[in-house]
C-alpha cells in the first residue's frame, strides 16, 4: 500500500551504506589527494569501476542492462559521491547512460554544457558531450577547482542540455548535500579536537552556533532534495538546487572558518569542498535561475488562488 | 520514501474540504484583539465545531479521546484548514498542542479522563506557567515552590510571559518540590486550576500593543497532589516531553499559513507593480522554495516521530530554527511589497511583522535551539 511515509526504506538505507563503503574503500583520502596531484585528470579505471557498480546505469531498466532504480535512489548515491568529493562529470555521464554508448558501463566519459556558456568541465577527458555532436574543440582554462579541469569550447552547445536540465539540477543538488553534510562532520570533528584557552574550540558558542546553522541548512536542503526526487516536480527541483547550493557553499566556508589557519591551507580538504561547491552552484541551474523559476511558479499559484 | 496519498486520505481531504466550505461561512465575526472574553469564546466555539464534526484531536491516541488518525491525515487537516482560511488554534494552543499531548503521554487514566475531553470539546483553555522572572532560557533554575501539606501542594512564587493566562482555566505549572535536590531533580509538573484562591494575573502589554501574555503571582495556592502529572521530582523529564511537542509539532500548521501569505504577497506585488523589481521577485521566489522545503521537513519529522511513539525528537529544533527565521524574513519582505504602507498598523501584515519578532524568542530562543542542535545532535562539548 502506498501512503505518505517520508522516510528512507531499509533498501534505501542499505544502498546508501553500500555506496559509502564502496567509496571509502575505493576513493578514500589518499585517492582524493592523488587526484589533486594529477590536476584532476580522470582515473579511467575508477570510472569503469563506478560503471560496474551501477552508478551510471542506476536508472536504466534491468532489461536494458541497468539497475532499474529511480531518482530517489539516485540522489542517495549522488549524495555519497558528493560526500567523498568523487571527481569527474558524474551527472552528465549518468544522464547519458542509455544514449551515449559506453556511458552506462563507465567505458565512456561524458560531459555537458551545463555551465551556462562556453566553459565545459572535463572536456579533455571526455569521449562525448551530452546533446552535442561532434565533440567540440576547446582550449584549457586554469580552473579554480583543482578537481574540475575546465576548457573553453570554441562553440557553446548549450541547447543539447535543455532536456536534461531538471534531472541534472537534482543530481547536482544531491552532490551538494553530500558535501554540505561532510563539511559539518569535518567542522564538528575539528571543533572537538582543537583546544584553545584550555578547552575544545567546539565548547565556544560562537563556534557551536556556526556548526548548528550548518546542520540546519544541510538538513533542510537534504529533505528538499529527497522530496524533489520523489515528486520530480520542476519547482521542487529548483528549490532543492537553490537550498543545496547554499548549504554546500556556506557550509564549506563556515567549515573553513572553524579550521582557522589550517582551513586556509592546500593540505586541508576544506577548500576542495568549497571550490567544488562553487562549480556545482553554476551547473544546470543557478541561484538566479532557480529563484526566477520559483517566483514564476508562486505567481501561477497566486493567480490560481 | 513515499509522498502519494491513499484513496482513504484523498477521501478524508475531500470530506474535510466540503465541511470547511459549509462551516466557515457560518462562523461569527472575529473579535478584536483586545476583546479577551470574545477571543476565548470565538476560539472555543471553533474547537467545538471541530469536535462535533469529528475533527478534534485527530492525531491524538484513541485512549486519550483522539481519533487515532495517521500523521498524514493530521497534516492534511492542517493544510486544508489553512487553505480555507479557518480560524487559528488561538487560545486552544497550549491545551491542544502541548499540555494535552503531555497528559496523553504521561498522565494517569483518571487525569486523561479529567482534562483531555474538555480540551477536545472546546470547554477549557490551558496556559503554560514555565518561565519565571529569574528563569527563562535557564528554565531549570525555576524557584516557584510547592510544599506538601496533606493531599495538597501549597504553591508560592511567580510566573511570567504566560500567554492566555487571563482566559485560561488551567495552567501547566512547573514547581520546585525539592529545593535540596540537584536542580533538574527537584521539579514537578502540576495542573493548576486558574480559579484557585491566591492567584493574581497581571496582563503585560506586548510591543504589538495588545496584552498577549501576563504575569501570574501565586500566593500559597493549594493544588491537589492528584494534579501532579508524572512522579514527584520527575517533572523535568515530563517538561522535556512538553517542550518536544512545543518545538517539534506545534508550529507545523504555521508553515502552511506562511505559504498562503506568500501567494497573497505575490498577488499584491503584481497588482502594485513591485513584482517587476527583480530583487524582490527573486526573494519571494526563494522564500517560496524555502517554505516548500520546510513543509517537506515537517513531513519528514512527522514520519520519523512515528518511530519514537509520536513524541517528536530533537529534529524539532532544526525545524524551529529554520522556520522562525524564515517567517521573520517573510514579513520583512511583506514590508518591501507594501512600501511605506508597511508603517501603517491598519495593514494586517504590519501586525504580523510585529508578532513575528517573538518567534526567535518564545518556545526557546534561537541561541538555545542552536545549543541543543550543537550539543545533542552534533555532540559538541558543553562550555565551562
Ligand atoms: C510571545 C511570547 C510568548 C510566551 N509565552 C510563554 C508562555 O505562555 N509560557 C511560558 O512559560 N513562557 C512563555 N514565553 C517565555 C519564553 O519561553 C522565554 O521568553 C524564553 O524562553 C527566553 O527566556 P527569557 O525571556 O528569560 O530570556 P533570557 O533567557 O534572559 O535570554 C535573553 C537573551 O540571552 C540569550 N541567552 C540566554 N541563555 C543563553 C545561553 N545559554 N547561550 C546563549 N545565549 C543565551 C537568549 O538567547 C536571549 O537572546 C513567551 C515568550 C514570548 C516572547
Amino acid at each position: 500500500m502506498s501512503a505518505v511515509d517520508f522516510r528512507l526504506t531499509q533498501d534505501q538505507r542499505d544502498l546508501r551504506a553500500g555506496v559509502r563503503d564502496l567509496l571509502a574503500g575505493r576513493y578514500g583520502r589518499e585517492a582524493l589527494r592523488a587526484s589533486v596531484e594529477a590536476d584532476g585528470a580522470l582515473d579511467r579505471d575508477l570510472w569503469r569501476e563506478l560503471g560496474a557498480a551501477g552508478l551510471f546505469a542506476l536508472r536504466l531498466a534491468e532489461s536494458g542492462g541497468g539497475v532499474g532504480l529511480g531518482l530517489p535512489e539516485a540522489v542517495l548515491v549522488f549524495e555519497e559521491a558528493g560526500r567523498a568529493l568523487l571527481p569527474g562529470p558524474l551527472v552528465a555521464t549518468h544522464l547519458a547512460a542509455g544514449t551515449v554508448p559506453g556511458a552506462a558501463e563507465g567505458t565512456a566519459v561524458v560531459t555537458a554544457f551545463d555551465l551556462d556558456g562556453p566553459l565545459v568541465a572535463h572536456l579533455g577527458d571526455a569521449d562525448a558531450v551530452l546533446g552535442a555532436d561532434p565533440l567540440p574543440a576547446g582550449t584549457p582554462v586554469r580552473s579554480a577547482d583543482p578537481l574540475t579541469p575546465l576548457w573553453r569550447a570554441e562553440a557553446a552547445g548549450g541547447a543539447g542540455v535543455e532536456a536534461y536540465r531538471e534531472e541534472g539540477a537534482l543530481l547536482t543538488a544531491a552532490l551538494q548535500v553530500g558535501s554540505a553534510l561532510r563539511t559539518v562532520e569535518l567542522a564538528v570533528r575539528y571543533a572537538g579536537e582543537r583546544e584553545q584557552f584550555g578547552q575544545p574550540i567546539g565548547a565556544f558558542q560562537a563556534v557551536k552556533h556556526l556548526c548548528a546553522d550548518m546542520l540546519v541548512r544541510a538538513e533542510v536542503a537534504r529533505t528538499a532534495v529527497y522530496a524533489a526526487a520523489v515528486t520530480a516536480d520542476g519547482a521542487e527541483i529548483a528549490a532543492a538546487k537553490l537550498l543545496a547550493d547554499g548549504a554546500a557553499v556556506r557550509g564549506a566556508r563556515d567549515c573553513l572558518q572553524v579550521h582557522g589557519g589550517m582551513g586556509f591551507t592546500w593540505e586541508a580538504d576544506v577548500h576542495l569542498h568549497l571550490k567544488r561547491a562553487w562549480v556545482r552552484a553554476r551547473q544546470w541551474r543557478t541561484a538566479a535561475g532557480a529563484e526566477e523559476l520559483l517566483a514564476e511558479r508562486l505567481l501561477e499559484e497566486a493567480v490560481a488562488g | 520514501m513515499d509522498l502519494t496519498y491513499t484513496e482513504e486520505e484523498r477521501d478524508f481531504r475531500a470530506r474535510l474540504r466540503e465541511w470547511l466550505g459549509k462551516t466557515l461561512p457560518e462562523l461569527p465575526a472575529r473579535p478584536s484583539p483586545d476583546d479577551w472574553p470574545g477571543r476565548r469564546a470565538y476560539d472555543l466555539g471553533w474547537q467545538r465545531r471541530l469536535h462535533d464534526a469529528g475533527y478534534a484531536g485527530l492525531h491524538w491516541p484513541v485512549d486519550a479521546g483522539g481519533r487515532g488518525a495517521t500523521p498524514t491525515q493530521h497534516l492534511i487537516f492542517l493544510e486544508e484548514t489553512e487553505r480555507a482560511g479557518a480560524p487559528y488554534v488561538g487560545a486552544n494552543f497550549v491545551g491542544l498542542l502541548h499540555a494535552g499531548p503531555t497528559i496523553a503521554a504521561e498522565g494517569t487514566a483518571e487525569q486523561r479522563a479529567r482534562w483531555l475531553p474538555p480540551v477536545l470539546r472546546g470547554d477549557e483553555v490551558w496556559c503554560q506557567g514555565f518561565s519565571e522572572p529569574g528563569a527563562g532560557s535557564d528554565l531549570a533554575s525555576l524557584r516557584t515552590r510547592a510544599v506538601r501539606d496533606g493531599d495538597a501542594y501549597v504553591v508560592t512564587g511567580s510566573k511570567i510571559w504566560t500567554s492566555h493566562a487571563e482566559v485560561a482555566d488551567w495552567c501547566e505549572l512547573l514547581v520546585r518540590t525539592d529545593p535540596q535536590a540537584p536542580r533538574h531533580r527537584g521539579i514537578s509538573w502540576l495542573a493548576l486550576p486558574m480559579d484557585a484562591p491566591g492567584i493574581t494575573v497581571r496582563p503585560l502589554r506586548t510591543l504589538a500593543g495588545s496584552a498577549e501574555f501576563a504575569e501570574v503571582f501565586l500566593d500559597e495556592v493549594r493544588v491537589p497532589v492528584a494534579n501532579r502529572v508524572g512522579a514527584e521530582n520527575d517533572g523535568w523529564r515530563v517538561t522535556m516531553v512538553t517542550l518536544s511537542f512545543e518545538r517539534g509539532t506545534a508550529f507545523v500548521g504555521e508553515v502552511v499559513a506562511c505559504r498562503r501569505t506568500l501567494t497573497r504577497l505575490a498577488r499584491t506585488a503584481q497588482a502594485n507593480g513591485r513584482w517587476d523589481d527583480p530583487v524582490l521577485r527573486r526573494t519571494l521566489g526563494r522564500l517560496h522554495g524555502e517554505f516548500g522545503a520546510l513543509w517537506r521537513l515537517t513531513q519528514w519529522n512527522v514520519s520519523e516521530a512515528q518511530r519514537s511513539g509520536g513524541i517528536p525528537g530533537t529534529g524539532g529544533s532544526v525545524f524551529k530554527l529554520a522556520y522562525s527565521h524564515a517567517r521573520q524574513e517573510l514579513y520583512d519582505v511583506a514590508a518591501e511589497v507594501l512600501g511605506a504602507d508597511s508603517l501603517s498598523l491598519e495593514e494586517e501584515w504590519t501586525l504580523d511583522r510585529l508578532s513575528s519578532l517573538s518567534y526567535t524568542i518564545a518556545a526557546g530562543t534561537s541561541q538555545i535551539q542552536r545549543n541543543i542542535v550543537a550539543e545533542r545532535i552534533l555532540g559538541l562539548p558543553k562550555g565551562r
